[in-house]
């Protein structure tokens, strides 16, 4: 076995986060198509602002670059990336055979999650797995690191694949009294780390926290609350009359809203080119104004380590977020000299 | 019960494509129930034809027939007095009903005009849903009653996804989210603890994933001396 120099891989996130900084994940969303050169260009925009970034696996059911082909380039690039991994398309030997390569590969963070139903994405008519849950997958891929079984219960010989872990919650999913027990079952299976669904309402976050301290969860696992910023009030009211577990506040939507007032009370055809082009730069403003305030709020919630930053198709913003919530620059925690970060 | 509905007329024409003379073979068991494939629809579904291909100007002649078990057969034997004078079955039983034909006339050319869709129930005058997925090795002592594998789309064993909400799944509204329904049963029976388990991967070798499924029960067998 690998001296891990007490860590279970020894990534950098998992590093920053031992060390007790506040760690930032960003996501990075692969394309769909086979261009690594958009890979690259979104990995410089994240670089040196987030400890890690996370590749979404097939996000909403829509076929794109897998999130291993992505995190190998973003490995080339000298950005860690975190691997999500879905239970919709893959069955448990597919699973282990690729997290055994993509720990070859150099990739030291998993995500495990359930995934999207297929019905949402491009190929609707498909067949799904879900042969295991997102639950059985943490303790699938911990077993492999720590006992070096396979989910069989066969061992195995050799380089075991170290991933640090993690999993997710939606904490305003229904039914809500569950979901901070869900969490403790995720961590009870072996996630060392949790990134959340999307939060906007620090209030009813805040009781969120208060249940998953009181339970003493917070004290086993580190939580990345996830945080992402507005692009439009018609993108936030979509949210969140559209996706379950995200709750707006209505003052939010009204600040949004606000800020392209200027060029309310316009019909499509009376604004130019130049208008629409000035209105999306205020709503963008005002939607990284409101991130950075919630940033700031989730450094004072106890329990939480740190947050996972969500622009959808808009990486770009990951900076000025990161700079403007004062977590630029990010912490550098030294790299374990026996703990290999090389492809094995 | 099996639930089952019937093809459209268009794709019941094509099925039986050239044939001249049609027998239309009903089901008195769960089609009957389920209104898809009792007598009465086998006689709607042959008027149908004969008034539909006529309206074509190649009028067939179609006679129906209900067994009251299309899915065993025993119950099969009495239309095969009429094998000789059709060049096609139209089974109107579910695809067990559809491949008794099949197996047990050998001779004869059996097409489906119903769509199995699955084991479930009627839960108002003309509703009907699934309820079971025969994984074959049943969990409901686990989770109140309520089946996951059957009802939840992910058939997740470990509770609710991300995309529970007011009750309905993610997929769409008219689908109850199965770990909703689990979680209030078990809360309102005091028996919550019983989700704080990690319920281990399932053994997917009793379900469809194992091959073909089959039941031998040796105290049931008739000794082959005697056979």
């Amino acid at each position: 076995m690998s001296d891990t120099n007490g860590y279970h891989s020894g990534s950098n996130l998992e590093r920053i986060l031992r060390a007790g900084h506040f760690a930032v994940t960003a996501e990075l969303g692969p394309p769909q198509n086979a261009d690594g050169e958009v890979i690259r260009k979104k990995a410089q925009l994240l670089k040196g602002y987030c400890d890690a970034a996370n590749l979404t696996d097939n996000q909403t059911a829509i076929v794109r670059m897998s999130s291993i082909g992505a995190g190998t380039i973003l490995v080339q690039e000298g950005l860690e990336p975190v691997i999500q991994m879905v239970c919709r398309d893959r069955n448990r030997l597919a699973m282990q055979s690729d997290l055994l390569g993509a720990y070859a590969l150099g990739i030291r963070n998993l995500l495990c999650l359930t995934g999207d139903h297929q019905t949402f994405g491009n190929h609707p008519t498909a067949k799904n797995v879900f042969d295991i849950d997102s639950m059985q997958m943490v303790q699938m891929v911990t077993g492999m690191r720590d006992k070096r079984v396979f989910q069989c219960g066969e061992e195995f010989k050799g380089q075991e694949p170290r991933f640090f872990v993690g999993a997710v919650e939606s904490p305003f999913a229904h039914p809500i009294d569950f979901r901070p027990h869900r969490l403790g079952k995720k961590v009870k299976a072996g996630a060392s780390f949790i990134q959340t669904q999307l939060v906007f309402d620090i209030e009813a976050f805040k009781k969120f926290m208060d249940k998953v301290c009181s339970l003493g969860i917070h004290e086993q696992v580190y939580l990345l609350a996830g945080i992402g910023p507005l692009k439009s009030p018609t993108m936030a009211k979509y949210m969140r009359d559209n996706v379950p577990g995200i709750l707006i506040p209505n003052e939010m939507i009204k600040r949004m809203e606000k800020a392209g007032e200027p060029w309310a009370g316009k019909s499509k055809d009376e604004l130019t080119a130049e208008d629409k082009k000035a209105r999306t730069a205020a709503w963008q403003d005002e939607g990284i104004k409101i991130c950075i305030e919630l940033i700031q709020q989730m450094r004072k919630i106890k329990g939480v380590s740190g947050v996972h930053i969500m622009a959808i198709e808009w990486e770009k913003a990951v900076k000025p977020l990161v700079e403007g919530a004062g977590l630029y620059p990010r912490p550098v925690v030294p790299d374990a000299s026996t703990v290999s970060a090389q492809p094995a | 019960m099996i639930v089952a509905e019937q093809k459209s007329l268009d794709e019941i024409k094509k099925l039986v494509g050239s044939a001249q003379k049609v027998l239309v073979v009903g089901c008195g068991t769960c089609v009957t129930v389920c209104f898809a494939g009792g007598a009465r629809e086998a006689a709607i579904v042959a008027a149908e034809l004969r008034m539909s291909t006529k309206l074509d100007g190649s009028p067939k002649e179609v006679t129906d027939v209900t067994v009251q078990r299309q899915c065993e057969w025993e119950y099969l034997d009495e239309i095969a007095p009429k094998l000789g004078q059709v060049d096609i079955i139209l089974s109107l039983g579910c695809g067990v009903g559809v491949q008794a034909i099949a197996e047990h006339f050998p001779g004869t050319w059996v097409v489906p005009g119903l769509n199995t869709k699955f084991m479930g129930l009627p839960t108002e005058q003309g509703v009907w849903a699934e309820r079971c997925a025969a994984c074959g090795d049943c969990i409901l002592g686990l989770t109140g009653g309520i089946c996951p594998i059957a009802r939840c789309s992910k058939s997740l064993l470990n509770g609710p996804c991300g995309g529970s909400l007011d009750g309905h799944c993610e997929i769409n509204a008219d689908i109850s989210c199965a770990w909703q329904l689990i979680y209030d049963r078990l809360n309102s029976m005091g028996k919550l603890e019983v989700l704080m388990d990690i319920q281990p991967p399932k053994n997917w070798q009793t379900s469809r994933d194992g091959g073909p499924r089959k039941i031998v029960r040796e105290d049931l067998r008739l000794d082959k001396k005697e056979e």
